[in-house]
């Protein structure tokens, strides 16, 4: 299955992007392979709905399950009707996400916020 | 005449000079644009005589006829749109009612959809008109409520225009139509500043306009040194008055209970109405 976690940068030795909708980057781990690869987030960028054309993008790509720290509302309604699963992202390093997720110690994202919407959430 | 009575924050007076304008007038309209807390019907207790819906067009998508080509959602600025296996996802409160997505849908799966998203009541206050728009609870834009109001403005008639505050897209369209703008201000440092963005609206808009200070004390007022300094005319001086405070309170119109305060609204729509011809 397709696991992925936004960052900033391309290396998975870095802390998990803050923020969703927003981040750079998607780094997309294949848990059957070990493979893994970048995707750009063309919404990071967007004026409005980042967040929805964000997971929009995940939908189309075939993730199976997204770890971040913080999801908004209308992205999370799509992540959730494409029965992609959220996960509460860790401290740590982003391959030190992906073995927590692994071993089924990451819980899954609880709190849904409503959405930051041109109102500073971009960069946090 | 068209008259807009704008401010760059909340709480300086506008409701207050408004309304009293309205009321000083032998036969106007007041109209509230304030939509997302209108408060001018508070004083002048309207008898509502028509209330509409305002809607907007956003998309109704019909599944078996889409072929999942995804041009909407491509097409979409906004993002409002994304499409699963199995169903499209419509976000109305990020839809901007471009109708774009209608246009492209090759399958026609698309069609029109009225959303409603606010009221505008229409009533009467003796010999005022008034128009009050009103927002519902959680929508994002109060614009094409202003639109509508704007659409029933009648030719004739004396027409105050009590603008939402600040100096945003809803307020540029509630003095769009107006011949003549009134800016409310406080006796504030903060107030001067705010002051400053609406001048800088109205200029930007080409509107003659004057400012009325509100809430004056004796001592310093950097609403009047910023009237000065940009040679901006001071219409009417409305004191700190704990009578005209305790007035309002009781939601009375003081130009219809004092006579000090009928003669001061009188003055200051006389001048504007000169400032207009």
């Amino acid at each position: 299955m397709k696991l992925i976690v936004p960052v900033e940068s391309k290396s998975l030795d870095i802390p998990v992007c803050p923020s969703f909708g927003r981040t750079p980057l998607y780094m997309s781990f294949d848990t059957e392979t070990g493979n893994h690869e970048f995707l750009d987030n063309s919404a990071a960028t967007s004026q409005g709905g980042a967040g929805i054309k964000a997971a929009q993008m995940l939908v189309d790509h075939g993730a199976k399950a997204v770890i971040t720290y913080r999801c908004g509302d209308n992205a999370a309604q799509v992540l959730n009707a494409a029965k992609i699963e959220m996960y509460k992202a860790q401290d740590g390093s982003v391959s030190g996400n992906i073995e927590k997720f692994k071993s089924g110690k990451l819980s899954l994202l609880s709190e849904i916020h409503p959405g930051f919407h041109n109102h500073g959430g971009a960069k946090e | 005449m068209r008259i807009a009575v704008l401010s760059g924050k909340g709480g300086t007076g506008k409701t207050l000079v408004s309304v009293n304008l309205a009321c000083a007038a032998e036969k106007a309209v007041y109209v509230d644009c304030d939509v997302e807390e209108p408060n001018g019907h508070l004083f002048l207790k309207p008898e509502i005589t028509e209330k509409q819906s305002v809607t907007v067009t956003v998309p109704e998508m019909d599944m078996s006829k889409c072929t999942g080509c995804r041009k909407c959602v491509d097409f979409c600025k906004y993002n409002a749109l994304a499409l699963l296996k199995d169903k499209l996802m419509i976000f109305y409160e990020v839809c901007h009612s471009c109708g774009g997505c209608i246009l492209f849908c090759p399958a026609k799966a698309l069609s029109k959809k009225q959303r409603e998203i606010g009221t505008i009541e229409a009533g009467l206050s003796d010999s005022v008109t008034v128009l009050t728009g009103c927002l519902n609870t959680g929508e994002v834009s109060g614009v094409p409520i202003i639109k509508g109001l704007m659409e029933k403005l009648p030719e004739q008639d004396t027409i105050v225009i009590d603008c939402p505050p600040g100096s945003a897209c809803i307020v540029m369209e509630s003095i769009r139509e107006a011949d003549y703008c009134v800016l409310v201000a406080e006796p504030t440092l903060f107030g001067s500043h705010n002051l400053a963005m609406v001048y800088d609206l109205v200029k930007l808009f080409n509107k003659p306009f004057g400012v009325v200070l509100n809430k004056c004390l004796p001592g310093d007022n950097p609403s009047e040194k910023f009237c000065k300094e940009n040679k901006i005319a001071i219409l009417a001086e409305i004191p700190y008055d704990e009578k005209l405070g305790t007035l309002n309170s009781k939601g009375l119109v003081a130009v219809r209970v004092s006579e000090q305060y009928r003669e001061m609204f009188c003055k200051l729509l006389s001048k504007v109405a000169k400032e207009v011809l």
